[in-house]
């Protein structure tokens, strides 16, 4: 059986390259000294963070006093970022794994660093939780583990703690599986240096041969994590679902929750993943490799989770009025024309109306209304996750206790600072690793390829029964032969 | 530096993977004793040509996921019931249905981590390790076909490389 491309499929990457050309442009952004744009922007990040590290040794030096928090909105701007870290987090696994089982060829141009920014999103998220303790330093306390305390354990029937197995397993697996893939990278970088970054790398490589036992395993593995990573995927934002839906707070007490949240992380996931590629394409000249085809067929992700998403806004509002309970009638009379009335607003036009731009297809393949777009999409998650928390607890079921809630300068430093920490990472990373993988474009170079497919096709893929090369990149079927 | 397990490798650098393939093919019908194939990426088709089974590191990867399944579910089931009990919200002692997140969360845990480490162990991969390798062009742009000097002679060896179409022809002890 030969390997069938459609010839309707258009190249994912352009500019005739061959397999050397395509080490060269990946590898060499690691090899060159830093342009002043990155030294710019390493230096605002770096800036950032620090501002930010000090807001969080103010708030463990003061304690959680110089947060805005009160007895009535004990939950606000720490869990909103917390949740909107975390839906950040979603796409590079949803990416890696998801689009690897559905044999997604575009992937590969955008899966290592939206993977990246995967791990750095989740790194942003935690924090939240760990400083809300209050004593930092007794953070352990959350593991389960044999101790002097009576042994007292932490409560497995509560969803935050569930929260700790599930973002910690979350990181884990998406760092392993993304250093996986980095592995044969690290070697190509490895195997052109010289000197003590010859031994670095040799060291991040695991001295990685490219035998074909090792090739097959590798691809097995990445099967296998891809499996293994999908169900993970969708229950992590299930889990922080559960931080609401299995209370009794009108508003949160939904079951729509988890599928409404998943699919909430996707939309805004994809969005930061557009916005960080739109740059970094541009920075470092993949516009080769990251073609207007990939930013197509994320924005294509983005109307449908954009869409789902706006199906569950009105579901909501639909079962708050059909149930005939007040409390929860009211819970959304006040998120839309309460106190709160902008940030409700400002979730719908940028979450719902606004994607609905993508129907058209000159738009979606419109570099600069999707660059605009995706940041307009993640100050809509922003706002959603804002409206659930906040407005929700402002109006509780005691008049008397109404409160209303704005953040300190210590609330809104951490939050800025997680942004520097964001970016410190990304920007390191785009210096120490190859961004696009690098041994996955190879292989679908040939099915891929401008030179291969498409109108400009200048070769023919040359193919007999036996010598086909099927090219799926990371997917170990051998199910052709 | 020599030692008793190194091998005198003769090697032939292909520039595509069709022609490696071609190669492999060739050398299985003249039954030449292949040593190992290298290339930059996997190649699909080169498996089964080279007689390389289907590797088993799934079946390794479900075992150590029932490990985590195993370890969540009894765990929290002792401490909730024999350890330490406790009731919450009224639930029983041993309330299964909130115990299943935990319990998925660690099966993947275990299964993930498990694989992770048991790949690396059995391909001899890890920090610090160095593995000598043919050619740095490598993890670049070229396919190696390699055969072990002591069971392939070293002049049939090379008239094949040249039949085969191999664009270097070179030998290195590892």
């Amino acid at each position: 059986m030969s390997a069938v491309v459609s010839p309707l499929r258009r190249p994912l990457i352009t500019g005739n390259k061959t397999y050397h050309q395509i080490t060269e442009d990946l590898i060499s952004p690691t090899e060159k000294t830093p342009s002043r744009e990155w030294v710019i922007g390493f230096i605002i990040s770096v800036a950032v963070l620090s501002f930010g590290v000090f807001c969080i040794l103010w708030t463990i030096w003061v304690g959680i006093g110089s947060w805005n928090l009160n007895r009535t909105i004990n939950w606000s701007w720490d869990i909103t970022n917390f949740v909107w870290w975390i839906g950040i987090g979603h796409a590079g696994t949803l990416i890696s794994a998801i689009l690897l089982l559905f044999r997604q060829k575009w992937r590969t141009g955008v899966n290592r660093a939206a993977e990246a920014m995967t791990i750095f999103a989740v790194l942003c998220a935690g924090l939240f939780p760990v400083i809300h303790m209050g004593r930092v330093w007794l953070a352990i306390f959350i593991f389960p583990y044999p101790n002097t305390r009576g042994p007292l354990w932490p409560n497995f029937n509560s969803p935050l703690l569930w929260d700790v197995f599930a973002i910690s397993t979350y990181l884990t697996v998406s760092l392993l599986f993304w250093y996986t893939g980095l592995v044969p990278d690290f070697a190509t970088v490895r195997d052109r240096a010289k000197g003590a970054r010859r031994k670095i790398y040799n060291t991040l490589s695991f001295g990685w041969t490219g035998s074909a036992k090792h090739w097959q395993r590798w691809e097995s593995l990445s099967l296998v994590l891809a499996g293994l990573s999908t169900p993970l995927v969708l229950s992590v934002h299930t889990i922080v679902s559960f931080d609401f839906a299995t209370s009794v707070i009108p508003g949160w007490h939904t079951t729509i929750f988890p599928p409404y949240f998943v699919a909430g992380a996707i939309f805004s996931g994809f969005a930061m993943v557009l916005t960080l590629m739109i740059i970094t394409r541009k920075l470092l000249h993949l516009e080769d490799y990251i073609t207007v085809e990939h930013v197509e067929s994320m924005n294509k992700v983005i109307l449908l989770t954009g869409t789902i998403v706006g199906v569950a806004y009105l579901t909501e509002l639909f079962i708050a009025w059909y149930s005939g309970y007040v409390y929860e009638q009211f819970a959304f009379f006040n998120r839309a024309l309460g106190p709160y009335w902008w940030s409700y607003f400002g979730m719908m036009f940028c979450n719902v109306v606004s994607p609905q731009l993508f129907w058209k297809k000159s738009w979606r393949r419109n570099i600069t209304l999707t660059f605009f777009l995706s940041i307009l999409i993640n100050i809509g998650m922003w706002f959603e996750r804002f409206v659930i928390i906040a407005t929700t607890l402002a109006r509780d079921y005691l008049p008397s206790s109404w409160s209303l809630y704005t953040p300190t300068w210590v609330e809104i430093g951490i939050y800025i600072g997680t942004f520097g920490l964001f970016f410190t990472c990304y920007l390191v990373f785009t210096r120490v690793a190859p961004v696009v993988a690098v041994a996955e474009i190879k292989a679908i170079l040939k099915s891929a390829g401008d030179q291969y497919i498409g109108e400009n096709a200048t070769q023919k893929h040359s193919h007999d029964s036996h010598h086909d090369v099927n090219q799926n990149g990371r997917t170990g079927a051998h199910d052709h032969h | 530096m020599a030692n008793d397990n190194s091998k005198d490798i003769i090697f032939g650098i292909y520039d595509d993977e069709v022609d490696l393939l071609k190669a492999v093919k060739a050398a299985k019908n003249e039954h030449l004793d292949i040593y190992d194939v290298f290339s930059p990426f996997p190649v699909h088709g080169l498996d089964p040509l080279l007689g390389l089974e289907e590797s088993r590191l799934h079946q390794a990867g479900f075992i150590y996921g029932m490990l985590g399944t195993a370890t969540a579910f009894l765990g929290m089931t002792w401490i909730f019931t024999k350890d330490w009990p406790n009731i919450f919200g009224g639930k029983p002692y041993w309330a299964v249905p909130s115990f299943i997140p935990i319990t998925f969360e660690l099966t993947v845990l275990f299964a993930a981590i498990g694989m992770t480490v048991t790949f690396y162990i059995v391909n001899g991969l890890g920090p610090g390790v160095v593995n000598k390798h043919l050619d740095d062009r490598i993890t670049d742009d070229k396919f190696v076909l390699a055969f072990d000097k002591a069971s392939v002679n070293a002049s049939k060896a090379e008239s094949f490389f040249k039949s085969t179409g191999a664009s270097e022809i070179n030998s290195k002890m590892i």
